[in-house]
Formats: C-alpha cells, sequence, structure tokens
C-alpha cells in the first residue's frame, strides 16, 4: 500500500459546526460579512467569572443527524466531529462501501477532549458516591472517541488516529491525514478538528492563566487580534471537518475539489509551556517547513489564516514569524485572523481555519479582521481589517500554534493540471 | 407499590435510558436482543432503577436480569 511516488490531495468535502453557524455556507457567509458569534455565555451560569462571554454554538441538535441515544451517549465535543464529519462525507459525495472503507480513515484532534462530562461525573463522584459514576463516563470523556465514533458512524476502518496539541490539534490532524495520503496509505481521509469546552472549570482555567478577554460588557468586540488594546482569547467551540482525498481517486468520481493541499510543517518552540518564543522562531520554521513541503516560494503566497487569537503575546510572534518566513514579501500578504469572529475553538480552530483557507483559494475571497480599529504598532502587516477582500487566491497557508510550543501551517494550493 | 406500577415505571425509565417508544418495552422484552442495549447501556440501567425505585441490585443479581420482568419481578420483591 505505502507508495515510493508522492500523491497529490485535494480537499472534497467541508463540513462545520461553528459558533457562525451549523453549516459550511453559513459560516463562510458568516465570516465574509464579519459577523462576531461572540456573546455572554449561556451553556452555565457565569456570573462568578472573571469571563463571562465566549463564542457558542447555537441552535445545535445532534438529533438532525443522530438517533436520540446515540448523541445521549457523546459527550458534545465528540456530537460537533461526528456531525460535522457526516456533512462533510455528504458534501463530498463520497460512498464508504466494502469496497473502499479500509482505504478511508479519520484522524480527529482535540485540545481536551470530553471535559463537560467529566466535571458532571466529578460532581456525581462527590455528592453521590463511586458507585454512581456512569459507565459512560470514560467512552465519553477520552479526546480519540471524536474519530472513533466517525469511524462508528461512517463506517471509515482505514487509519484511525487523534492529535492532542492544544490549539494547534485540528491542524495537526489535517496535516497528518495529507501525509498519510500523499504516502499511499490511505486514499481519503475524515479530518480535522472539533471542541466544546465552554465549562466552568475550562473558562476559570484559561482565566487563572491570565489567557482570555474579560471585555464582558462588549461580547462582539472582545476578539481583537492584532489590535492594540487587546486582552486576550475568547474560547469557542464547535468542529471543522475536512474529506481529504488523493488527486486521481476524487477525479476518477469527478468529485468537486476546494483546493490541494500541498504542504504541512510542524515545529515546537522547546521553550515554555504556555508562551510563544520571543520573535516567533518557532511559527517561522513551520511555515518555511509548509512551503518546502509545497515546494513553494515565499512570493507565491497570497493569504495567511493567522493563528491571530487576541492573547498579547500571539500576535506580536506571529508576525515577527510572518516577516521572517516570507522576507519582503510579508508586506504583500493578505493576513485575516478569523478567530476576531468564531472564537478560539482551541483544538477545533484548526479544522474552522483549514475550512477557512480552503474556501478563500477556491473562491478568491478573503475573510477580514474584524475589530481592527487600531492595530498594534507592532502588528504593522495587511490583516484584511473590518471587511472582506475579493481578491486571487492561489496559494493560502493556515497558521495553528498551541500550548506546550507547538506550531503547525497547513499550504493549500488552486487545484492546476 | 404494586407490580403493575413497578412495570409503568421500569418502562418509563427503560423507555427514556434506551431512546425506544414505550409500548416497545413489554414484559418479554429483551434488553440486548429486542431493545439494543449493550453493556455499557445495562450498567447505566440498573443504576437508573437503583435510583428511582430507592434499591440496590448486586452486580451478581443484575446480571440475571435480562428481560423487562425480570426487572420488575426483582425490584418488587426487595422494594416491598
Amino acid at each position: 500500500m505505502v507508495s515510493l511516488e508522492l500523491k497529490r490531495v485535494v480537499v472534497t468535502g467541508l463540513g462545520a459546526i461553528t459558533p457562525l453557524g451549523n453549516n459550511v455556507s453559513q459560516y463562510w457567509q458568516n465570516l465574509l460579512q464579519g459577523c462576531s458569534g461572540v456573546g455572554p455565555i449561556t451553556l452555565f451560569d457565569a456570573s462568578q467569572h472573571n469571563c463571562q462571554i465566549a463564542a457558542e454554538v447555537k441552535g445545535f441538535d445532534p438529533s438532525d443527524y443522530l438517533e436520540r441515544k446515540e448523541a445521549k451517549r457523546m459527550d458534545r465535543f465528540a456530537q460537533f466531529a461526528v456531525c460535522a464529519s457526516l456533512q462533510a462525507i455528504a458534501d463530498a459525495g463520497l460512498e464508504i462501501n466494502e469496497f473502499n472503507a479500509e482505504r478511508i480513515g479519520a484522524i480527529i484532534g482535540t485540545g481536551i477532549g470530553g471535559l463537560k462530562v467529566l466535571e458532571d461525573q466529578q460532581e456525581v463522584y462527590l455528592t453521590r458516591g463511586s458507585d454512581r459514576v456512569s459507565p459512560f463516563f470514560i467512552p465519553m470523556m477520552i479526546g480519540n472517541m471524536a474519530a472513533g465514533l466517525t469511524a462508528i458512524h461512517t463506517g471509515a476502518r482505514g487509519p484511525n488516529s487523534c492529535t492532542v496539541t492544544a490549539c494547534a490539534a485540528g491542524a495537526n490532524a489535517v496535516g497528518e491525514a495529507f501525509r498519510l495520503i500523499r504516502h499511499g496509505y490511505a486514499e481519503a481521509m475524515i479530518c480535522g478538528g472539533t471542541e466544546a469546552t465552554i465549562t466552568p472549570l475550562c473558562v476559570a482555567g484559561f482565566a487563572a492563566a491570565r489567557a482570555l478577554s474579560t471585555r464582558n460588557h462588549e461580547p462582539t468586540r472582545a476578539s481583537r487580534p492584532f489590535a492594540s488594546d487587546r486582552d486576550g482569547f475568547v474560547m469557542g467551540e464547535g468542529a471543522g471537518i475536512l474529506v481529504l482525498e488523493e488527486l486521481e481517486h476524487a477525479q476518477r468520481r469527478q468529485a468537486h475539489v476546494y483546493a490541494e493541499i500541498v504542504g504541512y510543517g510542524m515545529t515546537c518552540d522547546a521553550y515554555h509551556m504556555t508562551t510563544p518564543i520571543p520573535g516567533g522562531k518557532g511559527a517561522t520554521r513551520a511555515m518555511e517547513l509548509a512551503l518546502k513541503d509545497a515546494g513553494l516560494f515565499p512570493n507565491q503566497v497570497s493569504y495567511i489564516n493567522a493563528h491571530g487569537t487576541s492573547t498579547l503575546a500571539n500576535d506580536v510572534a506571529e508576525t515577527l514569524a510572518v516577516k521572517q518566513a516570507l522576507g519582503i514579501h510579508a508586506e504583500k500578504v493578505a493576513i485575516s485572523a478569523t478567530k476576531s469572529m468564531t472564537g478560539h475553538l482551541l483544538g477545533g480552530s484548526g479544522g474552522i481555519e483549514a475550512i477557512a483557507t480552503a474556501m478563500a483559494v477556491a473562491t478568491d475571497r478573503i475573510p477580514p479582521t474584524i475589530n481592527l480599529e487600531d492595530p498594534d504598532p507592532a502588528c504593522d502587516l495587511d490583516y484584511v481589517p473590518q471587511l472582506c477582500r475579493r481578491q486571487q487566491v492561489d496559494v493560502a497557508l493556515s497558521n495553528s500554534f498551541g500550548f506546550g510550543g507547538h506550531n503547525v501551517t497547513l499550504a493549500f494550493k488552486k487545484l492546476k493540471g | 407499590m404494586n407490580k403493575q406500577e413497578v412495570l409503568e415505571k421500569v418502562k418509563t425509565i427503560v423507555a427514556e435510558q434506551l431512546g425506544v417508544a414505550p409500548e416497545r418495552v413489554t414484559p418479554e422484552a429483551n434488553f440486548a436482543n429486542d431493545l439494543g442495549a449493550d453493556s455499557l447501556d445495562t450498567v447505566e440501567l440498573v443504576m437508573a432503577m437503583e435510583e428511582a425505585f430507592k434499591v440496590e441490585i448486586p452486580d451478581d443479581e443484575a446480571e440475571k436480569i435480562v428481560m423487562v420482568q425480570q426487572a420488575v419481578d426483582y425490584i418488587s420483591q426487595v422494594a416491598n
């Protein structure tokens, strides 16, 4: 099965459950229109928390996709992933049957996993005792279950795994899936990231690390990447799933192709648990490696979907990294931080941002960075402020960086020849 | 609580836990074969019945309960 000749890999299906809409079409339209998905937290009573805002998924009903009983035995992070995967498979028109099932797999990343069920069951344990803990607690909590359940619900029996690299998890999943197909281990992969951690404990934990915005009085203006008055990220939730497919496999079945995925770069800062290395060297190398992997030059890049979290440290380090990786071309490249609208989906962000990047390549539209009225002087590149832009996008990068010093860059390209 | 009352309450619990229509929860229904319960569902079901009826069902007894009627019989016996 392993191929010495590198296969080309294309994106043929997309699925998304996001704070901006529960399918790709709504998500993309709202991104282009510069809508914010952030509001007061409704999933729990946050009145005692420093941070009381988040980008929640709204109106999500897993029973639109799953039997009630099936949905009940999944934590929210797995529900998001399975439903988005079903959307992506349907969008790709990919039939998984007894002839191809072993050559189709799933890699779905998550930063944390089933935190809601963990918090609920901890409460049960403390108040009602050890013999009241649910038999579904462990299988619902473990982070790999998004990929496991996706296989169960799609029949994909090929390579199956889970990346757990914090906020880079979704991008790592797409990158690893890309490599599996490129090297001949699979014909198609369902991949991306998912997260559902808008919970009391998680919000308290990120707030304690001083990572969250506390702009509670102005929720839609709270996520403001690259702005001078940014004060942290806004937690989001959701899942973004892509179907990647070997080019000839896609062409044989005349599948619609959004973009070709051409490069994957991965590095580690080896510096600090939560702070990016000053100067952004790790992120620089991730972008350089992705371009090298793709056989592309820096001046071919039209667009970068930034990690752009709205934290003080990230946005400056990432700006420096883009300058180092692209050289003089950094001044010409369009960069946007869609987290200004979606909030930060942690392990899910690499998935929904890979979708935004592939859609930019597919449609020649660049979503904006909203809330960027007054950029930080140290952030002096073109971040496509406020309004989306119509511009030819031949090559685009998507950056995702995570606690632990993980840096991932994915490269997408218009399919030609 | 008489057996009929126990049966009605068990029916509600089983229908809710297993996500099946209440009319499918007949006394003869087998949890696994007729109502689609797997090993994890069975554990959860026993826990739900213990809570609802304020009884304890030891594991070795729980293993013998595979049909709705058996659950009703056991609960009626220990609850009274």
